[in-house]
Parts: C-alpha cells; sequence; structure tokens
C-alpha cells in the first residue's frame, strides 16, 4: 500500500487547474495559448481523476482519464483544423479581433 | 286634476320636441301657448281649491326608488306655498310663450325654443310640487338643465355658449350643496319627505355628527348646505356671477328664467325648508348678511351698468338679496310675497326690455337709444309701471312687498336687523336710482341710436302687447289684491306650509313701528329717483364736468367691472384650478406618476435591462469564457451555500439576490 500524501496531490492538480484557468482568463491575444491552456486544464482533471482512482482503489478513474486523453486529443485536432481555417479566411488569429458576433 | 297642471307642460314639451316640424312653426306656438294656458287655468282653480278653502291635497303616485330604509317617491305636496308659486310660474310662463311666439317668430328653430320652455316650465313645477327632496332635486337639475339650454338657444355665439357654461356650472356648485344636504338628512332621519323630517327636526336639534372633521350639529349643517344651495340657484354674492352673464339668451329666456322663475327657487327651497332653518339661527344670521350684501353689491353694479338688460338681471340679483334676508329674519312669509310681486314686476320689466330691442334691430346698449318716448309710448308706459314698482312707489305692487321687508328687518331689534335695514334702504336707493336712469336713458334723453334702427321702431304687435299690458295691470294691483292674504295679520293662509318659531314671530311689533321708519325706505327711494333724474336731467353739463375727475373714473371702473368678482374669479380661483388640473393632476398624476409605475415605467425598465444583459454579449471570445466560467463558479458557490443553507429557505433567496447583483 502507497502512502499517498493527499494534499500535495490536490494541490498539484487544483494548481494546474486554475492555471490554466487564468491561461483563459487573461490571455487577450493569442488563440494558440487559449488552446494550450485548455489542455493544461484537461491535463489537471486526468491528473485528478488518476489520483483518486489511486485513492479509492478503483479503476474506473484510470478508464476515464484515457478517455480523456483520447477526447482531448481529438478536440484539438479539431481546434487546429478550426484554427487554420479561420486563418486562411481572415490572415489573423488575433483574439480581440473574432468579435464578428457580437449582439 | 291637481296632476294637470304639471302634465300639460310635459304634453306640450314632447309635442313641440317631437312633433314640432309637422306642426310649422304657428301651430307649435298655438299649441304650446294653448297647453300652458290650460295649466294656467287648472292652477288657478287649485289656487282657489288648495289655498283659499284651506283644502291642502297630497298626491303619492308611484314608488320611484324603493330601498331598505330608502324610499323615494313620486309625491306631490299641494299646500298654498307650492300652489302659490305654480300659479306664478304657470302664469309668467304662458305668458312668456306668447310672447315669445311673436319675438321668435323669425327664427328658424322656434319649436325648439317653445320646447325648452315647455320643459323649463315643467321641471319648475316638479320642484316646486316635490314632497321629498329627491323629487326636489330632480327639479333643481332639471331647471339647471333648461336654463344651459335656453341661454344656449343661439348655441352659433360663443358668448351664449360660454355663458350657458357658466351657469350650468356655477349652479353645479351649489347643486353639490344641496346633495350633500339630502345626504346629511338621510343619514340622519333615514327619510327624505318632507313630512317626515320637519316633524323630527325639532327633536334633532342637539343630535350632533362630523363633516369634514368639524362636529357640529347635524341641523346646522343641513341647513348651511341648503342655503349653500338656495346660494347657487338664486345668485346670491359669490355665486352670483352666472347671473348677469346668463343674458345672452334670448330676451323671453331673461324674463322666465332669470326674473320669475329659476332664481326663485333658491328662495323657495328656503321657504319649503323653514323648520330647517328656524332651528338653526346662526344659519340665519348668514342668510341675512348674505342676503343683505348681495342686496347691495348689485345695486351698486346696477347703478352703471350700460347693457339695459344687464341693469335689470343686476336689479333681479339686488331683489333677490332682499327676499334672502327677509328670508333670514325668519319672515319667510313676507319673502314668499315678495317673490310673488317681484315675478310680475320683473317679468314686466324684462319682456318690455325685449319689445325695446326688438324695436331697435337688437340694440341692448344704453348709450345708442334714447328718445323712443314718441316711437314706443305703450312700451313706455308699461315699463314706467315696472319700474315703478320695482323701487317700491307707493300702491304699486313692490310697495307692499319691499316696505314690509324692511320694516321686518328694522323690527327686529337685532344687530343684524338694523344692519339689514340701513344696507336694504340704501340699496333700495340704488334701485330707484338706476331704474330711473334706464327710464330716462332708453325713452326720454335725444336719440343717440343710428338713425336706421329709428327708422324701423315701431310697436310690437298683438301677441307681445298682451303680456305686457296684463303684467302691467298685474303689476299695478296684485300687491294690494294678495297683501292680506300672503302676510296680513294673523292670516290663515299659510297654516303648516310656513313654520316660524315663536320667538321669531315679528308680525304685530310690526303695526307698531314708528312712523318715521315707516316711511324711511320710501324715502330713500324717492331721493334716488329724483337724484338720479335731475343728474341727467339738469345737471348733465356738470356730470359731464364731473366724470373726467380721477376718482370717478376710478369709483366707476370698480362698480363697472362688477367689483372685480368675474376677474377675480377667473384669474385666482378658474385658472388656478384649471392650472392645477392641468399640471398637477394630469401632467404629473396622470401623465407622471401613473404612467412612471405603470406601462411606460415598467416597459422602460426591461428595455433598459435587457439592453445591458444585451451588452454582455460582447463578441469577444475572452470575454465569453470569462463569462461562462464565472458562471460555473457561482453555480457551484450557490450549490455550496444551498447545501449549507438549506434549513434556512429566505437565506437562500438572498444568495440569489447577491448573485444576481454581482453578476449585473
Amino acid at each position: 500500500m502507497f502512502i499517498f500524501d493527499q494534499t500535495k496531490h490536490l494541490f498539484m492538480a487544483t494548481i494546474l487547474f486554475f492555471i490554466g484557468l487564468s491561461g483563459i482568463y487573461l490571455n487577450r491575444k493569442n488563440i494558440i495559448i487559449l488552446l494550450m491552456s485548455i489542455e493544461i486544464i484537461f491535463l489537471a482533471i486526468n491528473i485528478n481523476f488518476i489520483f483518486f482512482s489511486i485513492f479509492i482503489d478503483c479503476i474506473f478513474g484510470q478508464v476515464f482519464a484515457l478517455l480523456i486523453l483520447t477526447v482531448a486529443a481529438a478536440e484539438s485536432a479539431i481546434g487546429l483544423a478550426i484554427l487554420v481555417i479561420y486563418y486562411r479566411i481572415r490572415g489573423t488569429i488575433r483574439i480581440d479581433f473574432i468579435n464578428l458576433i457580437k449582439s | 286634476m291637481y296632476l294637470i297642471i304639471l302634465y300639460l307642460p310635459l304634453i306640450s314639451c314632447l309635442i313641440s320636441g317631437f312633433f314640432g316640424r309637422f306642426l310649422t312653426t304657428k301651430g307649435v306656438g298655438f299649441f304650446s301657448t294653448s297647453c300652458i294656458f290650460f295649466s294656467v287655468l287648472v292652477s288657478i282653480f287649485c289656487f282657489f281649491e288648495v289655498a283659499l278653502s284651506r283644502s291642502f291635497c297630497y298626491v303619492k303616485l308611484l314608488s320611484w326608488i324603493d330601498c331598505a330604509f330608502f324610499d323615494g317617491c313620486w309625491g306631490f305636496i299641494f299646500d298654498s306655498l307650492s300652489i302659490g308659486m305654480c300659479c306664478v310660474v304657470t302664469l309668467i310662463s304662458y305668458l312668456v310663450h306668447l310672447y315669445s311666439t311673436v319675438y321668435m317668430s323669425h327664427d328658424p328653430h322656434q319649436s325648439r325654443f317653445m320646447c325648452y320652455l315647455s320643459l323649463f316650465t315643467f321641471f319648475m313645477l316638479m320642484l316646486v310640487t316635490a314632497d321629498n327632496f329627491l323629487q326636489l332635486f330632480f327639479g333643481w337639475e332639471g331647471v339647471g338643465l333648461c336654463s344651459f339650454l335656453l341661454i344656449n338657444f343661439w348655441f352659433t355665439r360663443l358668448q351664449a355658449n360660454k355663458s350657458a357654461i357658466k351657469a350650468m356650472v356655477v349652479n353645479r356648485i351649489g347643486d353639490i350643496g344641496l346633495a350633500l344636504a339630502i345626504f346629511f338628512l338621510f343619514n340622519t332621519f333615514k327619510s327624505i319627505d318632507f313630512a317626515v323630517l320637519f316633524c323630527l327636526i325639532p327633536h334633532f336639534c342637539e343630535s350632533e355628527v362630523y363633516f369634514l372633521t368639524i362636529k357640529g350639529s347635524v341641523v346646522f349643517f343641513s341647513s348651511i348646505l341648503l342655503f349653500l344651495a338656495a346660494m347657487g340657484k338664486s345668485a346670491q354674492l359669490g355665486l352670483h356671477t352666472w347671473l348677469p352673464d346668463a343674458m345672452e339668451g334670448p330676451t323671453p329666456v331673461s324674463a322666465l328664467i332669470h326674473a320669475a322663475t329659476m332664481v326663485t327657487a333658491g328662495v323657495f327651497l328656503i321657504i319649503r325648508c323653514s323648520p330647517i332653518f328656524e332651528y338653526s339661527p346662526e344659519v340665519l344670521f348668514i342668510i341675512v348678511i348674505i342676503g343683505t350684501l348681495t342686496c347691495f353689491f348689485a345695486g351698486t353694479v346696477g347703478l352703471v351698468q350700460n347693457d339695459a338688460k344687464k341693469i335689470i338681471a343686476y336689479s333681479t340679483c339686488s331683489q333677490l338679496g332682499y327676499m334672502f334676508f327677509a328670508c333670514g329674519l325668519s319672515n319667510y312669509s313676507v319673502g314668499f310675497f315678495h317673490l310673488f310681486n317681484h315675478a310680475f314686476f320683473k317679468a314686466l320689466l324684462f319682456l318690455s326690455a325685449g319689445s325695446i330691442i326688438h324695436a331697435l334691430n337688437n340694440e341692448q346698449d344704453l348709450r345708442k337709444m334714447g328718445g323712443l318716448l314718441k316711437v314706443l309710448p305703450l312700451t313706455y308706459s308699461v315699463f314706467v309701471v315696472g319700474s315703478f314698482a320695482l323701487m317700491g312707489m307707493p300702491f304699486l305692487a313692490g310697495f307692499y312687498s319691499k316696505d314690509i321687508i324692511l320694516e321686518t328687518a328694522f323690527v327686529k331689534y337685532s344687530l343684524t336687523g338694523s344692519f339689514a335695514f340701513w344696507v336694504g334702504c340704501i340699496a333700495a336707493s340704488f334701485t330707484s336710482f338706476y331704474s330711473i336712469r334706464l327710464l330716462f336713458l332708453v325713452f326720454l334723453t335725444k336719440p343717440n341710436g343710428f338713425k336706421q334702427s329709428y327708422q324701423h321702431a315701431h310697436e310690437p304687435v298683438f301677441g307681445m302687447l298682451f303680456p305686457l299690458i296684463l303684467l302691467a295691470i298685474l303689476s299695478i294691483f296684485i300687491g294690494f289684491i294678495t297683501k292680506d292674504l300672503f302676510i296680513g295679520f294673523g292670516t290663515p293662509f299659510w297654516l303648516n306650509a310656513i313654520y316660524n318659531l315663536p320667538k321669531n314671530i315679528v308680525t304685530l311689533d310690526l303695526e307698531f313701528i314708528p312712523t318715521v321708519y315707516k316711511l324711511l325706505p320710501l324715502l330713500f327711494s324717492l331721493f334716488g329717483a329724483f337724484s338720479s333724474f335731475f343728474l341727467y336731467q339738469r345737471l348733465s353739463t356738470f356730470f359731464s364736468n364731473f366724470v373726467y375727475s380721477i376718482i370717478f373714473v376710478k369709483i366707476y371702473t370698480f362698480l363697472n367691472k362688477k367689483w372685480f368678482f368675474d376677474k377675480l374669479q377667473n384669474e385666482i380661483l378658474t385658472s388656478m384650478l384649471l392650472k392645477c388640473g392641468f399640471k398637477i393632476t394630469y401632467k404629473q398624476i396622470d401623465k407622471g406618476l401613473i404612467e412612471f409605475l405603470g406601462p411606460l415605467g415598467l416597459s422602460m425598465f426591461f428595455i433598459s435591462l435587457a439592453k445591458r444583459i444585451i451588452k454582455l454579449q460582447s463578441g469577444f471570445i475572452h470575454q465569453y469564457a470569462i463569462i461562462f466560467f464565472s458562471g460555473i463558479i457561482f453555480l457551484l458557490i450557490k450549490i455550496t451555500i444551498t447545501f449549507s443553507f438549506l434549513l434556512f429557505p429566505d437565506l437562500n433567496l438572498f444568495v440569489f439576490l447577491i448573485l444576481g447583483l454581482i453578476f449585473f
């Protein structure tokens, strides 16, 4: 039986989550950084899943983590594809120029 | 039999109103005049039966409103008071009808005119014969309505419209008093029948009620409100402004409404309600003061008017003042006697003024008349009779009633009595002054009008002359004939129609006052008459120099503008109310407060809210992200707090509100 330091793990996951979140919050310019932040959030969630899976000794957490990995990969692929298409049309990927759908 | 007096004018009104166009002008004139004539005959017969043979008659017709304690019936009293009024009203009305058939013969709407005149007569009869307050109110309002219709008869004239509205509205002020008085009486006595009320009044002298948070006896309140009603209808000081303006109607209308019938309704109300007034000495005091002031005021204003009809209108106002203070001094029979005589000579004056106006191409201005003695000798003679009767010259109708009013004021031996006596004497001299002035300027001076109007001037035809002559004869003799009947010593004429408290009766003292004071009113009248005559006859040069002094001009303007009563009323009261109505009630409340709290304000609020919410959707992705995440975070916090405050649902709501505030 491993001895876990729960606080450390949870703390790391939370910090990672909030870094990703603040990346979304604070980033005004680059859409790629936004995608990266989303990836970081996924990572934080994955770490959480895996940690809890080991902590409560249940395999479902890891199954979920694997699922999320695939989903995240697919998502970033689609996201990047949209980005490329968008760049082809507009010639820029600055976020503060993407406001065509305002009220 | 008794009700025929009422039915005939109604039939005349309906027939000439609805079928006037089929009857032709002459047919309508003949029909309505003969209807009223038969009404006169019946009322004279009833006068014999009711008043002279002393068999009062009460007719209960049918129920009108019957609800719990309230019982409004169509009922009629024919006692000496109402039958006396019936005689006056029908007779004057008959003569006016007859007169109008000629006077209005060139008018295209004669059938409408006859219809209104008959309707007016009907409502007036309804008023005087009512046996309860509700029916009296019906007649009261109907008379007001008819005065509106008749003043407004030439409805294309702006001034006539305005005068009619003024008459209606000013009367309405008094009518509110009457309505409130009826409510009061009903509230206390649970009945509006005269018979019930007048029996109970002495037992309720001490019972107190609240009116506008003021505590007072029910008798006091109801009588002062009744007096307010009488003030409006009888054009007493304060509510008098409608009467002179009402001269805009055709002259027969002035004769019927503003001399003989409608304005006497107020006096009639006071006489009819004498049992109520007798038990409230404070109100009697007020009546005396108001009546005296009215007769003085109208006398002074009458001195300098230049419109022939307005002078007569002001003399009406002045004579009504006499009647009021006679009633205020508890001499109701004397008041009625003056009302009776006044109806004849005032109708005579108005109708002969109509004859003059008719002869001079509708010229009403005194300054454009003069020298009509040669042209209209007959009109002159009846006018002299009317004027002398009005002045109270000996042995004419006015003498018997007017002098006795002043004498009863003298024998009262109270402050109000002597006040009324002296002011009344002065007003009597004014009355003589303006009567002679009118006579002089119309008939005796050099002709001042246009030549054209003199060329066609002629005596009217028989239809107009007959009423004049009959009224002149009545003006001479009626006072002498009916004096002993109405106010003779110990006359049994009134029986229970008029109630006098024993301590208020002065008929005995009346017989034993010093001769000087008996003669004084006459001397005052003669003084006024002679001074007027000399002023206009002999001293015309002195008078014309005197006219241009500043102080005279000031006084003249003051009097000619009716003591600025109209100006005061218009500029202070009316315009203030109008402004209040527009600026406060309409703009601030209706269009302001209610709209703001109602549809407009709510829609504005939600529109601005929606705009603010729409602004959240700025189009920037990072802002969407912020909103999205903050939403989730708040939701989480909310769920957490909800679970912790599960036991306190109120806090739950509170948290929602806080979150909403932060969010917006």
